[in-house]
């Protein structure tokens, strides 16, 4: 089943993610997915994450869709303009790797080659924008394709972003764009995650809450400060430190959002960030069984 | 203005020092006022440089002299450089690239050439332009997003946007900051429509603009 027609269906959405490996050993990744199987709807590989060098994306998910698996294509804009990007695209349409996530993506300098030249030729609104003249069935500048994709895209969005105004604004953006799914960045805060969905539900998108499961206090307070968008409540935080097993602990806050806000949205995208093998736990302690039953 | 910034020394050195005579030559215009390639700047390069040679065994002479813009030909014609073996530069890119083509003689930088910017205060100057040749400024509320904005995107601040700042964590978010300048001026409805794909072509294909040529004038 698609991503598509699992929103089609109307199901409670659940999805997570892989990167590729830095290499051409994609056991590992294998392993990590096929584990998750049965779990979730769709797995996103991420492109180049943290602006680190690793195998292609479109390589990773068209492994992953030999294996059966569907695959999310993250795409960004960070080292392909916009010829490149719309050639990979079609690429991987080719592939019937067709379900997308549109992301600006992180600066080159953050990452291992920081002397590289940063592209950003698009930005996500404006792979959005190509991902709809593709499937219109021409290329950004209007001349006709031989064969027309028909892809999926989504975006992601930051329910907790400080400044909010702006990201909200360039959330209509990606809807207007044509973005049919969004996947938030970490959410801990449910009222201010359901004050966010009462801004989105009246966009027609749908929204996968974004889950990253915390392991420590240690962890929670490392991702308020250092990565942006992320606002883990200090009670959230206190719950973690008095606790004997902070791992089963987080998995409990994961779940416990998880029930709270599930009527609210229409499915989660759990970001394992290298446990998921936690991704079935935190799903069994949310109460969601596997996918398609 | 273009901002300029010295090349660490030893970097001048190991270009300049295999020649006997350099020719120290700055530019009294940008260069200049950006306390880069100025009077002062030439002299204090010229003493550093003449006590490196005399600490070691090369013996290369140093000898300063200014221009009033590095990048025009009735200044540059007054530059003598007769015997001299190199020219070292303190001016712009194009002050050194111009150099090279009319003197004989090999021409090397003495600075980086950062950006178009605007002093902030003393000494200190902020990137204001890339020299992009298809200019946004007016949908932007005078906040370039190809020079500010770190990714150089075009339709509003990316995920890495933290508490206002940018993920950089070197300046402001110029998208927070264009989006709050046009809800300022009373145009916050104008940021739905930014956010076209930027024609790089302007820039890919203008190496040189002649007025006087048939294809002159405003386009
Ligand atoms: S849009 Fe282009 S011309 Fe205008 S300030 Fe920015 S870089 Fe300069
Ligand atoms: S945080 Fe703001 S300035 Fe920095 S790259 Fe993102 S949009 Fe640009």
């Amino acid at each position: 089943m698609t991503l598509k027609d699992a929103f089609e269906r109307g199901e409670f959405v659940v999805t997570s993610e892989v990167g590729p490996p830095k290499g051409i050993d994609i056991a590992e990744m294998m392993h990590a997915a096929e584990n998750m199987k049965s779990r979730v709807h769709a797995v996103n590989v991420t492109d180049n994450q943290a602006a680190v060098m690793r195998l292609s994306t479109i390589a990773a998910c068209i492994h992953l869709k030999q294996a059966g698996l569907e695959p999310v294509l993250q795409v960004t804009g960070r080292d392909r303009n916009r010829l490149a990007i719309q050639s990979d695209l079609l690429g991987a349409a080719s592939f019937g790797v067709t379900t997308v996530l549109a992301l600006t993506g992180d600066h080159v300098v953050v990452g291992d080659h920081k002397q590289a030249k940063p592209v950003f030729d698009l930005d996500s609104v404006q792979i959005l924008d190509a991902v709809a003249a593709l499937n219109a069935g021409t290329d950004l500048m209007g001349n006709d394709l031989k064969g027309a994709p028909e892809i999926f895209a989504g975006a992601v969005v930051t329910p907790d972003s400080n400044p909010i105004r702006p990201q909200l604004a360039k959330f209509d953006k990606k809807v207007r764009a044509g973005a049919k799914y969004f996947q938030t960045q970490a959410v801990y805060d449910k009222d201010s995650f359901l004050r966010f969905m009462e801004h989105a539900r009246c966009r027609g998108a749908k929204v996968l809450a974004g889950i990253v499961v915390l392991r420590s206090a240690r962890m929670a307070r490392f991702m308020n400060k250092n990565i942006p968008g992320i606002a883990v409540p200090p009670e959230l935080i206190n719950e973690l430190e008095a606790s004997k097993e902070p791992e089963a602990t987080g998995i409990e806050i994961a779940a416990r959002f998880i029930r709270d806000t599930r009527d609210a949205c229409d499915g989660v995208h759990i970001m394992a960030v290298g446990a998921e093998h936690l991704v079935p736990k935190v799903l069994d302690a949310a109460g969601i069984g596997e996918v398609g039953q | 203005m273009i901002v300029l910034r010295l090349k660490p020394i030893a970097d001048i050195r190991s270009m300049v020092e295999r020649h006997a005579r350099v020719l120290v030559v700055g530019c009294n215009t940008c260069a200049a006022v950006s306390l880069a390639g100025g009077e002062t700047e030439v002299e204090t390069l010229v003493e550093t440089l003449r006590l490196g040679a005399s600490r070691s065994a090369c013996q290369t002479e140093y000898t300063g002299a200014m221009i009033q813009r590095q990048c025009e030909p009735e200044f540059v014609d007054k530059l003598e450089a007769g015997g001299y073996d190199a020219v070292l530069s303190l001016g712009c890119g194009a002050g050194v690239a111009f150099l090279a083509n009319t003197e004989s003689v090999p021409v090397y930088p003495a600075l980086d050439t950062l950006f178009i910017g605007a002093a902030k205060g003393h000494a200190s100057w902020q990137a204001e332009c890339s020299a992009c040749g298809s200019c946004v400024l007016g949908e932007t509320a005078g906040i370039c997003p190809t020079t500010r904005c770190a990714k150089g995107i075009m339709n509003g601040p990316c995920g890495g946007v933290k508490d206002g700042r940018c993920e950089l964590g070197d300046r402001d978010c110029a998208w927070v900051q264009i989006y709050d300048r046009l809800d300022e001026q009373g145009r916050g409805d104008d940021f739905d429509g930014l956010g076209s794909t930027k024609d790089n072509s302007v820039n890919s294909m203008t190496c040189e603009w002649d007025m006087n040529a048939d294809s002159g004038g405003s386009k």
